[in-house]
């Protein structure tokens, strides 16, 4: 069957130094201009495309990677995801409405918050296996939800209106209907993160997350603190959970609990092992076909979760590693006779 | 001024309590045993696989509406009938209960053969098994919502729920002492049975050693498929309880208990049947002394610390693994 994972990836091996400038400068045009190239047969029911490219798929986009670097790079099951989405959001809300400073002040604020939190679960949850970790951040995203519906400070069930928008930069406005320059913004804030993780990836932290990923006890013996790498792991892809938070909340300007359930967490979730965890591209196809879709599909309204569990289950049946799984382990190995 | 008026309202509370203790500590109790009886089927599985049952949850909901059904299309009850007494209503009973570990039974083995079996025998890696447990627990809940609408399902009432005794001023409730009772007796058998029979046998040395007990002739797939049979009644038997204590259900049911009993596994320990049993009469109690104190909007968060607290001083719960395998 045609590889396309390794089909890129020998591309990339393959071209020199300006070819591959070429194709980042191509890919990255192509992206930018998406909001311009799509036709109104790409609405979905309940919005037009433009809104559609910023919100779900761009949020999702940047929820999806950062969750890659927790399960896809260093295989630690986070169910909760959603915590530091709404950890970030309402950062985001509180201080946007309550104190004069504005998203990009405020954006390295709901970082820190939502790596905050992500320490102070991650201390004690991550000495715990694998499993156990899912059931705790599974919890810890419905308490911080529960939180958030019960505190009155925080405007309870209601949520937060009146969120203000970004500030004017370059004399570019972001107003409500912008949605171009809302994508763009995001675009930015996608790029920088795969850049992030893809400088990660090939430093100590890429290697020792892959150590504890493929074997925990190795990695130990071998000397990797992988307690430590472990909690990196989580505090980086929280961090990126965050900085969504904040740019989704500076989005819609208005936010309540129901933003934040556990469903959200499992569609991410879903995102990084329907594209393929641990592969960049992968879980970005991922994200932009699971966030298009719902809304695409809304015809089957009622079954449309039903229709999507039957997918999750077909899928890891099907492809149990995506439909773009990371590099096989053998392409790094000198000979290639080995293939299968 | 303020700190007089928090204290006397905190004696005020105080006493409140002391008043409601035995009620709440009977109410609790039977609350902890339907936990008992989730968390033995959480703990069964991952005793023999290592791996959470995420749709354990979906399996307890689908025992509330066997019951239902039972209740209310077997025997033709409805909200204006008559309750029933004597023999009629332990047949009828002992028949809800039946139908309701029947049926999570069967859902059970079929959650096996769909969401496990195919992936283990491919080897596939640890993640993938876990989010097609995932898939069919949405599909499972997703099916039941269209079914019944997204509404509640009420269970007309079969029994008049008389108090058979006082106790410290609390009284002793038919239904409670039943769900205690009936649980204590469920779990009972389910210990003699893991400990005496050759299914027995044969999970216990699974869950120590796959591939040694493979060698010794033990049929895998079958004890897999018998361990989620015998979780899927432990937990269908929940479902039935669940509905005698409270009386309605809804498709999230699972989620909500679910959550609440596998906090209960862990707290005693995963993957241990003793452990199950203490984890779930603990947390039945607590959550009903926590909804008392702070209001039941935080009864989860309670519960949540909690275990982030125990699994912090240890990690693999108070009574620990059954299998000593563990990593620091």
């Amino acid at each position: 069957m045609f590889n396309l994972r390794d089909w890129g990836a020998d591309l990339w091996d393959r071209s020199n130094r300006l070819t591959r400038i070429l194709i980042a400068v191509l890919s990255v045009a192509l992206a930018a201009s998406l909001p311009l190239l799509g036709g109104t047969f790409l609405n979905t029911p309940v919005a037009e495309y433009e809104s559609v490219l910023v919100f779900p798929i761009a949020i999702f986009v940047i929820m999806a990677l950062g969750l890659n670097i927790v399960i896809g790079k260093s295989g630690l099951l986070d169910l909760g995801y959603v915590a530091f989405f709404a950890i970030g959001a309402y950062t985001m809300g509180f201080l946007g409405t309550k104190t004069g400073l504005n998203s990009w002040e405020i954006l390295p604020i709901g970082i820190a918050m939502a790596m905050f939190a992500g320490l102070i679960l991650g201390v004690p949850a991550l000495r715990l296996r694998g499993d156990y970790l899912a059931i705790i951040t599974l919890g810890f995203g419905e308490i911080v939800r529960i939180t958030a519906l019960n505190l009155n400070v925080i405007g309870g069930p209601n949520g937060i209106v009146g969120i203000p928008t970004p500030p004017t930069i370059f004399g570019l406005e972001y107003t409500f209907d912008n949605h171009r320059l809302y994508y763009w913004t995001f675009l930015i804030i996608i790029l920088i993160t795969i850049w992030m993780i893809r400088r990660l990836s090939v430093r100590r932290g890429g290697r020792a997350w892959e150590s504890i990923r493929q074997d925990e006890d190795a990695a130990e013996l071998m000397g990797v603190p992988t307690f430590r790498y472990k909690i990196w792991a989580f505090v980086l892809g929280a961090s990126v959970g965050g900085a969504a938070g904040v740019l989704y909340a500076s989005k819609t300007l208005f936010i309540s609990p129901d933003n934040f359930t556990l469903q959200v967490s499992i569609l991410i979730l879903a995102c990084v092992i329907f594209g393929g965890m641990g592969n960049i591209w992968g879980v970005i196809l991922g994200a932009v076909v699971l966030g298009y879709l719902p809304d695409r599909i809304r015809f089957l309204s009622d079954a449309r979760l039903l229709v999507f569990g039957l997918v999750l289950v077909l899928m890891m049946n099907l492809r149990p590693d995506g439909v773009l799984p990371r590099k096989k382990r053998e392409k790094a190995l000198p000979t290639k006779d080995s293939n299968e | 001024m303020f700190i007089l008026d928090l204290s006397s309202r905190g004696v005020k509370i105080l006493a409140n309590f002391q008043s409601q203790f035995m009620t709440l500590t009977l109410g609790g109790l039977s609350l902890g045993f339907i936990y008992v009886l989730i968390a033995l089927g959480y703990t069964m599985v991952y005793g023999v696989l290592r791996m959470i049952n995420f749709a354990n949850s979906e399996i307890f909901m689908f025992g509330t509406f066997a019951a239902i059904i039972v209740i209310r299309d077997i025997f033709n009850f409805t909200q204006q009938s008559e309750p029933a007494t004597g023999f009629r209503l332990v047949f009828i009973l002992i028949c809800a209960l039946l139908g309701s570990m029947f049926l999570s039974g069967i859902i059970s083995i079929l959650l096996e053969l769909v969401a496990y079996r195919r992936l283990r025998n491919r080897g596939a890696n640890k993640l993938a098994p876990l989010i097609s447990a995932i898939g069919m627990s949405i599909v499972f809940a997703e099916f039941v919502r269209i079914i019944t609408d997204s509404r509640y399902v009420g269970s007309p009432r079969v029994m008049e729920k008389s108090s058979l005794a006082t106790f410290f001023g609390a009284d002793i409730r038919l239904d409670n002492t039943i769900v205690v009772v009936a649980g204590f007796i469920l779990y009972i058998i389910l210990q003699q049975f893991v400990q005496r029979t050759r299914l027995g046998k044969a999970i216990r040395a699974v869950s120590m050693n796959e591939e040694a007990a493979k060698l010794m002739g033990v049929n895998l797939n079958a004890v897999i498929s018998g361990t989620f049979l015998i979780g899927g009644l432990m937990t269908g038997a929940a479902g039935f309880f669940y509905i005698l204590k409270y009386e309605n259900t809804v498709f999230s049911i699972g989620f909500e208990l679910g959550l609440a009993a596998f906090t209960a596994a862990i707290l005693g320990g995963i993957g241990n049947i003793k452990g199950a049993f203490y984890g779930g009469v603990t947390l039945g109690l607590l959550e009903t002394y926590a909804s008392f104190f702070l209001g039941t909007q935080w009864k989860a968060v309670t519960v949540f610390l909690v275990l982030v607290i125990v699994l912090y001083f240890r990690p693999n719960g108070v009574f620990g693994e059954a299998i000593t395998q563990t990593r620091a």
